[in-house]
């Protein structure tokens, strides 16, 4: 939606946001609970929730509610996220991209591929750990699987895990660095200038949707 | 739920760095005689009597295993199994399970609470219960299967090896209480130089198979038995013949985990270094006022570049 008088427009809704923001702050308390366990040097962030046994308990549960969240966000977003042949065009490029060479970039609806690829990376991430960690929630449901069922979902929950984080730091990474982005998510919507260098197509249809 | 010092401590559960070990004690070993037991149960008997553990009664399903398992409770088990290795020669296998002490104990690897899991310099492998986080990964990591998480406070328990009983120069309450000796302790070295001379004598008596079970697989253990049929330890209850802390706990606890946290370390410091050489991505004056016009003129917007 345009907002003509302070030429912006509008990209999320407080409800988006407030799911955003929700599933961002379950995102992180999971990643810190679960890093915590990862690796003994960083056993001390169990302190963060009140001792190991407490980050034992607490973390499945963190992920129930994640689950919840993301699936907030995901029928949310994702009929703006198939993938369009633009995309495969903008990946193609992506080395002009991050060299700031916007000339040489097609121009893209509302999410670009590299979005596209994070909100389907996450998608399919959370899945597998959501899956895998319920084989490892023993307090629940250790008797439901066998020893080796629990080691294979163990390494599978790890290495889903260091990919998630990976993805969220690229996701933050870019937020940062593209200026006039975090206010979609703090305010719900963008200078027209931002949708214009980064968005022209989407803007192109926010415009063609208003009356004349 | 050990008493001994902390100076005899090898390995410690997520420790990366070594423990005090200036002192080094002579590695212990029990040692059970599987062609000496009668299956009498009084090793499980004194494991309850000594660590004050009693098991809930259970019922009866057919076979003289009771309980039917290893529990949080019962850290020690008689299996017992029929084989007729020869047409009309019946044999009864009595194996007493429980944790073998590995060299190199899996649990141990796995166990993500520093300090839960600890080695001690003579080889005991024990639990030290506060500070048991109650994940269930020694489970995963135990390629004999052994610890058992209680229901009641969800934390692992196992055979100590009577470690405080140990530590003061006693040997555990399962061998005192053997009443044919089939358990017996002492130095592992001890232990293996007395199994040779029941293996003679077993090779004597035309069990040509017979050896001694400590697997090279996980250092050995500091809990052999001497086997009459060696070459196949399946047979003694699925006494695994080649036992190995598995390939997927050894890939989700060995080296990929520390380079998994510099690969994400790394991914944040090239963001870093490429928002500080670049510069950030920012809106150009031009890009607001393309937009104004694309806005104000709600036409096809192609106003130029």
């Amino acid at each position: 939606m345009i907002e003509r008088k302070h030429g912006t427009v509008g990209r999320y809704t407080p409800a988006a946001r407030a799911n955003h923001w929700l599933n961002a702050i379950i995102l992180i308390l999971l990643a810190l609970s679960g890093m915590s366990l990862f690796h003994p040097a960083l056993f001390f962030l169990t302190d963060l929730f009140g001792g190991g046994t407490w980050t034992r308990i607490l973390h499945p549960w963190m992920g129930v509610a994640l689950v919840l969240t993301f699936s907030g966000l995901f029928f949310r977003f994702w009929r703006y996220n198939s993938w369009a042949r633009e995309d495969s065009l903008w990946m193609k490029h992506i080395g002009d991209v991050v060299a700031k060479h916007d000339e040489n970039i097609p121009e893209v609806g509302r999410y670009n591929a590299g979005q596209k690829i994070l909100f389907w990376g996450m998608t399919i991430l959370i899945l597998v750990l959501a899956a895998s960690g319920v084989v490892m929630w023993d307090a629940r449901f250790g008797q439901f699987f066998t020893i080796e069922q629990k080691r294979l979902a163990a390494v599978i929950h790890a290495t889903a895990a260091v990919a998630t984080i990976g993805l969220w730091i690229v996701h933050v990474y870019a937020a940062i660095w593209v200026k006039g982005t975090v206010r979609a998510m703090t305010q719900g919507s963008v200078t027209g200038g931002w949708a214009w260098k980064h968005h022209r197509k989407w803007l192109r249809e926010e415009v063609a949707k208003e009356p004349r | 739920m050990s008493t001994m010092q902390s100076l005899d401590v090898t390995r410690r559960s997520a420790t990366t760095r070594p423990s005090p070990s200036v002192r080094e004690t002579e590695e212990v070993a029990k040692l059970i005689d599987i062609s000496k037991c009668i299956g009498c149960k009084a090793c499980q008997a004194a494991c309850y009597e000594w660590n004050d553990l009693r098991d809930e009664i259970g019922v009866h399903v057919g076979v003289y295993d009771n309980p039917h398992d290893l529990t949080e409770n019962s850290w020690t088990l008689m299996r017992f199994t029929e084989v007729e290795e020869e047409e009309g020669k019946l044999e009864w296998l009595i194996r007493k399970d429980g944790c073998m002490h590995c060299a190199d104990p899996g649990c141990l690897k796995a166990c993500p609470a520093p300090g839960a899991i600890v080695q001690y310099s003579n080889g005991i492998v024990d639990f030290i219960s506060e500070n048991c986080i109650g994940c269930g990964y020694c489970v995963k990591g135990c390629p004999f299967n052994i610890p058992r998480i209680s229901k009641k406070d969800q934390k692992a328990y196992k055979c100590t090896l009577c470690s405080d009983r140990v530590s003061v120069g006693l040997e555990p309450a399962c061998a005192k209480a053997c009443p044919t000796q089939a358990i017996s302790f002492g130095t592992k070295s001890d232990m293996v130089e007395f199994a040779q001379t029941r293996i003679a004598d077993l090779n004597e008596r035309g069990y040509d198979k017979a050896g001694l079970y400590d697997p090279p697989g996980v250092g050995g253990t500091h809990v052999m038995y001497v086997l009459q049929h060696a070459d196949r330890p399946e047979l003694y209850a699925g006494l695994p013949k080649d036992p190995k802390i598995s390939p997927l706990v050894e890939a989700w606890k060995g080296a990929a985990k520390p380079l998994a946290l510099v690969g994400l370390g790394l991914t944040a410091l090239f963001g870093f270094l490429h928002y500080v050489t670049g510069g950030p991505n920012e809106v150009e004056e031009t890009d607001e006022e393309q937009a104004k016009k694309t806005i104000d003129e709600r036409g096809d917007g192609r106003g130029g570049r």
